[in-house]
């Protein structure tokens, strides 16, 4: 979407994968990266994979925030980027919020997961990861 | 304020001084501000009317609380196992925490189950799964919490069937299902029907314990779900304490005698970190709830009057920096449930912000409680805090706040009406991202977090769940799906599913679908065929 003054605004799809109703931290973050002037989607409860997949091509977004707290991230990740590259959205960051358990974060790493963040981060950290990562062609010109 | 006052005025520490809920403080409490204060009709004496002291006589010194820590992860076997230790450890009840697949009606096999089987607690698909959850433990001997909301009639249903099996008599059997769907569509999201099939579930359950199973807590009515989600300390008690009254309206216009279900109803609050409000929240609940049955809902016996509440200290506040801290953290929460005369404890482990806890973690949470009750010396008398001129204050404030929402919900039409128009959802949402924002610019403060922050912190063991549960879960249904009378199943689900078209009591054919080896999944899918799902407007 290009704003009045001709920049283009990020796009991101926030989502709540898997089963699980806890989305305070999922609500919380879409309202602060709308805050920092991104646009935001928000999914909703209960996506699959191929629910978010689909959703980030539709709305042509060039950020993906996956939130997940219940432990189903080592199942639903690979999913997600499977599908991303079958879609050719490679170019689509992915970020995931939660809880991670450190023996997971170099794997999430391997498989293109790019932004992991853990309980505690600062709002304004993740705002700034996705502005410094977002590919070229979102950044504001 | 005198007009001294500001030349006086001692120095005081830059910033507002507030609670964790915004709530404004004042530097010091005096007669003044309790003046309207009538002991008789506001306090009582602990065990009389309104109970805002206490609803025994003798506190702690009759009986202490139950110390009932929640448990479940893995296969059923695996926390009958942590379940034994706990009770020989000292622990006085069981609570079991479900999967996510179990809490959602989903069997292991559902595209939706994927890696959330027996992860964030027990996987219950059938009866069989309940026989070995309580494997070796004589359910007449104990009570056991059951952490479960849109399933709970099948859940508790293939409870009964098991202590039925043991040879436990019914009338004599108790505990506690959650059952609180209300809070479910507020803040925690794990609904499955629409809210008014929804509503029919229980009062179906209250029908039928009433007469079957009498002396079993029928209903948790939940704050702590509301709370975790970002709410205030007075929505908590506001939005908790109307729940309450729309579950007791809702049986009333199923033409049930208030004084036959309400004694079984209880209350689930957080123990989150502002000590000295968390203790007015819990006085004041006593009051509103004793006030509200006796005037509005004409109960006549007392035990309708008494509100009973269980506490779990508050997750939110368990920061994944510095874990050690959060022991610390937790004593102070559980110390405030304890001053404000909870009758049941759950106290966290130190490193929930990071996975579900170690055996090790565990013991020690059930340590912190232990500690409380035998060494601090708090439970030698009763409501200690009653007549301090700030928690009066402060219960006082609570009271009136609560009104005051009441009074907005009343005139939406209720809480049914005000969940299905987003009110109470929105005012949690807005008071989250509050609270996250005064966070962000260190105006709440959290040790370890924003303030005293460790750069080089070390790796901390925690416990980590594999997938060999879905894997066991997974081969059970199959092979359950082969063995069982399949044409039982079939017949039996018909017969739920004609039940809940009409008006007769489901509790009654879900036990013989139970019995017939029926899923969680496949007892859900019958309803969900007559009363649809429920989704939700995602708004942010």
């Amino acid at each position: 979407m290009n704003t009045a003054s001709g920049v283009k605004k990020i796009r991101v799809v926030i989502a709540k994968p898997g089963l699980d109703g806890h989305d305070r931290g999922a609500k919380v973050i879409a309202r602060a990266l709308r805050d920092a002037g991104m646009e935001v989607i928000y999914t909703g409860l209960r996506q699959t994979p191929e629910m978010i997949v689909a959703a980030t091509l539709q709305e042509d977004a060039d950020v993906i925030g996956l939130s997940i707290l219940s432990g189903a991230h080592m199942h639903i990740c690979p999913k997600v980027m499977e599908l991303l590259k079958a879609k050719g959205l490679d170019h689509v960051l992915v970020v995931i919020g939660g809880i991670i358990p450190d023996v997971d974060i170099p794997k999430l790493h391997a498989m293109g997961v790019r932004g992991i963040f853990l309980p505690g981060t600062p709002m304004q950290d993740i705002v700034d990861f996705i502005n410094g990562h977002v590919s070229s062609r979102a950044e504001v010109v | 304020m005198k007009s001294t006052a500001t030349a006086e005025k001692p120095t005081e520490r830059e910033g507002s001084f507030t609670t964790i809920s915004g709530r404004p403080i004042n530097r010091l409490y005096t007669a003044d501000d309790v003046a309207g204060l009538d002991y008789g009709r506001d306090l009582g004496d602990p065990g009389q009317f309104p109970y805002t002291r206490g609803i025994h006589p003798t506190g702690y010194r009759g009986k202490l609380w139950t110390m009932r820590q929640f448990a479940g992860f893995g296969t059923p076997e695996e926390t009958n196992e942590r379940y034994k230790q706990l009770l020989a450890a000292g622990g006085t009840g069981l609570s079991v925490a479900f999967d996510l697949p179990t809490l959602m009606g989903r069997d292991p096999d559902h595209e939706l189950s994927l890696g959330e089987v027996g992860k964030c607690g027990v996987n219950i698909t059938s009866l069989a799964d309940m026989e070995r959850l309580f494997e070796g433990i004589t359910l007449s001997d104990i009570t056991t919490s059951m952490t479960i909301n849109s399933p709970a009639p099948m859940i508790f249903a293939m409870y009964l069937v098991v202590a039925e099996k043991q040879g436990a008599d019914l009338k004599k059997l108790s505990g506690t299902i959650q059952n609180d769907i209300l809070k479910e569509f507020i803040a925690q999201k794990e609904y499955i029907f629409p809210p008014r099939p929804s509503m029919r579930l229980i009062t179906d359950i209250f029908e039928f314990c009433s007469k079957n199973v009498p002396k079993w807590n029928t209903i948790s009515v939940s704050g702590y779900h509301i709370r975790e989600a970002g709410s205030t300390s007075l929505q908590e008690l506001a939005f908790t304490l109307r729940d309450g009254i729309e579950y007791v309206q809702w049986g009333v216009d199923a033409g049930l005698d208030v004084d036959e279900f309400v004694p079984q109803i209880s209350f689930f609050f957080n123990a989150h970190s502002d000590f000295f409000e968390e203790i007015a929240k819990y006085r004041a609940a006593r009051k509103i709830w004793a006030r509200v049955m006796k005037e509005k809902f004409g109960a006549k016996n007392e035990r309708s009057w008494k509100l009973r509440f269980h506490t779990q200290t508050a997750g939110v506040s368990l920061t994944a920096q510095q874990p050690y801290n959060n022991v610390v953290r937790t004593a102070l929460q559980a110390l405030s449930a304890v001053l404000g005369g909870t009758n049941s404890l759950h106290t966290n482990s130190l490193d929930e912000a990071l996975a579900l806890p170690t055996a090790e973690a565990a013991t020690l949470a059930l340590r912190t409680q232990q500690v409380i009750a035998y060494e601090s010396g708090v439970t030698n008398m009763v409501d200690p805090l009653g007549g301090s001129y700030f928690v009066e204050k402060l219960t006082l404030d609570m009271e009136e706040g609560a009104y005051k929402y009441f009074d907005a919900i009343d005139r939406m039409g209720g809480m049914v009406a005000a969940i299905e128009n987003g009110y109470p959802q929105r005012e949690i949402s807005e008071s989250s991202y509050r609270f996250q924002q005064a966070f962000e610019k260190k105006e709440k403060q959290m040790v370890g977090v924003n303030v005293f922050a460790e750069s080089d912190e070390k790796p901390f063991p925690i416990l980590y769940i594999d997938d060999s549960a879905h894997d066991i879960q997974l081969a059970r249904l199959a092979e359950l799906r082969r063995t069982r009378d399949n044409a039982a199943v079939e017949r039996t689900l018909g017969a739920l599913k004609e039940a809940a078209r009409g008006a007769t009591n489901t509790m009654y054919p879900l036990l013989d679908c139970v019995r017939a080896y029926a899923t969680v999944g496949e007892m859900c899918d019958a309803l969900r065929q007559v009363w649809g799902e429920y989704e939700e407007v995602p708004s942010i």
